[in-house]
Formats: C-alpha cells, structure tokens, sequence
C-alpha cells in the first residue's frame, strides 16, 4: 500500500515541480496555450500574463488587460457601444443574452474555430439581439438579414466615425478624386525650428572632432556622409546624440529602440502598440516575418523587427521607409500588386521627381497614416507607427486617410471590395453600397 | 466537545444578532429623499449648462462653441444638454454602481432611450399625465431589487423643443416649452 502513496506523491511532486517551472522561469509556455490565438494576438500568445495579469482574476481581470492597451483606440473611435451603456440595470435582460460589459464577450481567445473577422468570436447576426425592431420599423431595412449589418460595409460595432447617417449625408456628393488631392506635409523643419530655435543645423558643419580620434575616417566615409543628408543632421543631431544616450552614458555601436524613443516618443510608442512592435512592448524579443502568418519573402524571413529595418542606419530616408522597406518583407497580392496599381504610379512619379510627394501615396501613407498633434505647445504632423491603427475594420482609414484624396462614397465601396484590395485599388469597386442612398432617401422622405 | 460547540454557535450567533441590531439602527437616508436629492443636483446641472453655456456661448450668444448632435467632429463643438446630461451617465457608471440614472422619453429621437421595463413604463407616462408630479416604485432587474424614482424631464428653453420638434427621428412634433418631455430615471440597489 505505502508504495503506492510514494509513487502518488512522486508524480504529483514531479507534474507541480514540471509546471510550477514552466510557469515560473522557461520562457516556453506553449504547454498551457489551450487553442490558438487570433490574428491581433498571437504575437504575443507566450506572455501569459499580457492578458491573464492576475491568476484568479476572471473575466474582469482579462477585461482590465483589454483596456490596457486598447482603451485610447476606442477614446479615438468614439466607441458606439462603451462598457457604460450595458451597466445600466434597464439592459440587465439583454446582458443575459450578451454580456457585453466585457470584450472576451465578442472577443474570445483560443477559439479559432469560430474566430472570424476582428477576432469576433460570435455569430455575425449578434446586432439582432438588441436592435431586431430596425429590421421592421425602418423602411430601408426591411428584409436586409442581420449578419450583412457589420460586413456590408455600412456599420462597425466600434467605430463608425465615417458611417453615420449625418456624415454620409454631408459627403453625400463628392466625386471619386477631388480635386486637390493631397496628404497631410510634413511640417517637422518648422516644429523642429519652433521648439528648438536655438539648434544649429549641421548638414553644411564640419566632421564632429570626437569621431577623427576614435574612428578611422576612411572606414565610416560612408556613414559621414549619409548622415550628412539626414533630417538628423539638419535638426543637429551628432553622433553622440543616438550613440550615447542619457541614461546610457556610454558609446554604444548599435543604438536600440531607447535611442530613437528620446526625440521619437509618439513614434517609437506606437510601433509597440502595432504587430511590428507589440512583442517588445512585452519585453519579448522581436518579431520576425518567420513567426508571422502572412506571406513574406524568402530573404525576409529571420529579420527582426525594429526601427532599423525600415529606416536605415545614418541615412534615415523616409522615402525607403515608405515603400522599399515594407516590399522586403511583405510578399502578399495586395503588396505585390503595388507598383503597378494607381496609387504606385504616383509613388514612382513622386520618386522621380515629377510630383509632389504629398500628392503620392506610399504603402505608408495609408498604413503608417500622417497624423496631427500638439507637440510642446506646436501643432506637429507625426507618422503613425502602429500600422494596424486604421486598419481593422478597414473603415477606419476613410476619414484619417482615403478622404484626403477620395470622395466618402468611393471608400466605402472600395474598402468593401475584398478582390479590389486584393488588386491593390486598380480597376472600380464591382458594387456600390447603398448607405448613402438610403440615408438620402430617408432624409427625404422625412422632409 | 458537543456542548462546547454549541457554546461557540450561540456566541456567534449572539455576536451576529448584535451586529444586526447595531446595523439597523445605524442612521440612514430614505431611498426616496437620496433620489430626491440626487435629482435636485441633476436637474441644476442641466439647467445651468444649457443656459449659462450653450445659450450664452451659442449661436444664440457669443457663438464661440457649436452645440450640435455630432459635436466631436467640429473644433468647436459642444454636447447637447441631453447628451451633457448621459454622458454625466455613463461617468457615474463608471465610477459607481450604487446608483444608476438616465434620460428617457416616451417621444425619443433615439429608439434605445424609449422606456423599457414596465417601471419605466408606467413612471414616463404617469408624469406626463400629473404635471409637477414624480413617480417612485420598486421593481427586480436581473437578479436585483431597485428602488426607481422617475422624475419629468421639462423643456426649459426653445432650444430644446425646436430641436426636438425639427429633428427627421422624433415622433412628436409640436413641444413648447414647459412642456414634459421625457423624465429622469434613478435607480438605487436594495
């Protein structure tokens, strides 16, 4: 009988001490992954507690890492349907049916059976729970099925910042290309000049002396010389000023992401909270194209992702940044598609000289969107780095990107055009939405 | 063993009828005269953000901000009262449960702000009907018990009537001002 119990113990000591380990000190936890993560969240599917931060925490605990990093993206996306509409007691009956105080309500990980678009893990009909009457009641809709409300092109559960009726009515009759079609300028000499007055460009000065003693010159011609033509050069910033950093007081020879986050805050902050950057931001190491599940170039596939992959060192060319970087990597339709499409004859017209850059449209111009913020007391127009922050739904880029150039109806239908994307935009949307009709129609009707 | 268990199981219950007593005859605050209350802070809130904000600093005054139904979408936009008022809501929701409020009307623009349980119900239609009058009762959502004050929500400015009478969603279009256009509903968990 007694070896039985030792034999009991012995397993049990060994399975607590096997996991109790895994758990606590390897940095492989893909024993306790229970199913695999969605699209947004595999990255970082190892790191246990990015979203489970508290053992016993159950949902509200889940939810609190929900917020954590998505709560400014909502704040943005003047969120139709916040946590502070479903704690009212007068919806308690519909809470029963669909808990939508909480995101893993809609949004539950380790399904990828019944994952689809957004990482929704509900049927796409779930509008109908609380919105049946406007199948009956509103005359536009009648006899429209439940699970087209979100995938129709029409509306978001979250943002429908482009979407609402009084906005497709305003922008009900603009044409497919207006008629100045531009982005946001750049405008970072003038902040650069406005915060710092003071700074003396360096482009034109001579070789900073500390380098001539502790380099050989002819070995670093080349880096001398590309920075010379940065944008850090003329903002005068030397060489100590990315290689020895404050809180590093000591010359490194490959500054990392703290280097460029010292000048770079907004950037660097939100290349961590997209896909490139996410698995830094958990102190996890870089991803690489070999870890993602998208298509990739072959040569592409062990690069680690950083600020250097896309922006080269000393020379910092934006234009490279754009377009060449992102089609190292990216090998999908709509990447390889891209040069020859509408949007990448510009781009090639631009790079040679034959127009405006900000009348070209880049790989980045719609997915590293240009954006405006006050910056130290000056209006500054700044690249955001998180390229998934106008992307899922794709709606989202219609007002912050494709109104630049476009008229609010061609986005909607292009945007809906999965074979359109897939071309990269060459050609017209195979149908038109009819949201802003039915708007029109009703605004008539009300008349 | 036996008796001194049953020494220890009447010294709690002793120390948890104690403690009954002592809670009961803690002062406290009618549920009534806290909803009451609440309200009054409400109801001057409303009516001192719709006439020393949006009538002073709107079209109608200085018109330096733009009160208007999408207001996020203009530089200088400002909520509606109505909106001022849930979104004052929302925030309490957030910060508490021990007390929930929201707008109602049985004309509402917007079809989710229709009364819904038969509290509500009742309570819109009742003050409607008795001008100057509030409607209390108590009622089960989900598995909790509420006492719910509903209190009339009146027009106090033109603002609010042609807004309301001028939007293409309203089901009625001829308030005046003074008139009952929705109500306030307070709950308090029982």
């Amino acid at each position: 009988m007694r070896w039985i119990w030792l034999t009991w113990l012995s397993l049990s000591l060994g399975l607590c001490g096997y996991y109790g380990y895994q758990v606590y000190a390897s940095d492989d936890k893909s024993h306790f992954l229970i199913g695999e993560t969605s699209v947004g969240h595999f990255q970082i599917e190892l790191e246990c507690s990015a979203c489970h931060s508290e053992v016993f925490g159950g949902m509200e605990s889940v939810n609190e890492s929900c917020i954590g990093c998505h709560a400014e993206e909502l704040e943005d996306a003047h969120d139709s349907h916040p946590k502070s509409k479903f704690t009212d007691p007068r919806n308690a009956d519909r809470v029963d049916i669909l808990d939508a105080r909480y995101c893993i309500t809609c949004h539950t990980e380790h399904q990828p059976e019944r994952t689809g678009e957004m990482g929704v893990s509900l049927p796409d009909d779930y509008c109908w729970h609380c919105h049946q009457e406007v199948g009956e009641e509103r005359e536009s809709h009648k006899g429209l099925a439940f699970d087209t409300c979100a995938s129709a092109g029409c509306h978001n559960y979250h943002d429908n910042r482009a979407l609402y009726e009084a906005f497709l009515l305003e922008h009900a009759d603009e044409p497919v290309l207006k008629a100045l079609a531009r982005k946001k300028a750049r405008n970072w000499r003038a902040w650069h000049q406005a915060v710092h007055p003071d700074t003396e460009s360096l482009s034109s000065g001579s070789y900073p002396e500390q380098l001539e003693t502790r380099f050989d010159s002819a070995a670093i011609a080349g880096i001398h010389q590309d920075w010379l033509g940065s944008a850090h050069a003329e903002a005068g910033v030397d060489c100590v000023g990315c290689h020895q950093v404050e809180n590093e007081p000591v010359w490194t020879d490959s500054p990392g992401m703290n280097s460029c986050a010292g000048c770079h805050t907004l950037q660097t902050d939100s290349f961590q909270a997209g896909k490139h950057g996410m698995r830094l931001a958990q102190g996890l190491s870089a991803i690489s194209p070999a870890m993602s599940r998208k298509i990739f170039t072959e040569e592409s596939q062990s690069l680690e992702l950083s600020c250097n992959s896309c922006h080269q060192p000393h020379q910092y060319d934006t234009r490279y940044a754009e377009v060449e970087a992102c089609l190292g990597c990216h090998a999908d339709d709509h990447s390889l598609q891209f040069s020859q499409s509408p949007h990448g004859q510009l781009w090639e017209q631009a790079r040679t000289g034959l127009m405006p850059e900000d009348q070209a449209v880049s790989c980045a111009t719609c997915h590293l969107p240009r954006e405006t913020r006050r910056v130290k007391g000056h209006e500054k127009v700044w690249v955001n780095h998180n390229q998934n922050h106008n992307l899922r739904p794709n709606e989202k880029m219609i007002r912050s990107v494709c109104m630049d150039c476009h008229g609010l109806g061609f986005a909607i239908d292009a945007l809906a055009d999965q074979d359109l994307i897939q071309r990269n935009f060459t050609g017209r949307p195979a149908e038109r939405i009819p949201s802003i009709e039915m708007a029109i129609k009703r605004e008539q009707e009300a008349r | 063993m036996k008796v001194k268990l049953l020494g220890l199981s009447a010294a709690i219950a002793g120390l948890t009828l104690v403690a009954g007593c002592q809670e009961s005859a803690a002062p406290g605050i009618e549920p009534k005269v806290y909803t009451d209350s609440l309200f009054a802070v409400m109801k001057a809130d409303r009516t001192n953000y719709t006439k020393l904000i949006i009538k002073r600093l709107g079209p109608a005054g200085a018109g330096s901000i733009a009160p208007a139904e999408h207001w996020k979408d203009l530089d200088n936009g400002a909520p509606l009262p109505a909106q001022m008022f849930r979104a004052g809501a929302e925030g309490v929701r957030e910060l508490t449960d021990e007390f929930t409020y929201s707008l109602q009307s049985i004309w509402p623009i917007n079809k989710q702000n229709a009364p819904k349980t038969q509290m509500e119900k009742d309570g819109l239609q009742y003050v409607v009907d008795n001008p100057g009058e509030n409607f209390y009762g108590t009622e089960t959502l989900g598995d909790q018990d509420y006492f719910t004050a509903v209190y009339p929500d009146v027009a106090v400015s033109d603002a609010c009537t042609v807004c309301h009478n001028e939007h293409k969603d309203t089901p009625k279009t001829d308030f005046k001002v003074g008139d009952v256009m929705g109500g306030v509903v307070i709950r308090v968990p029982l």
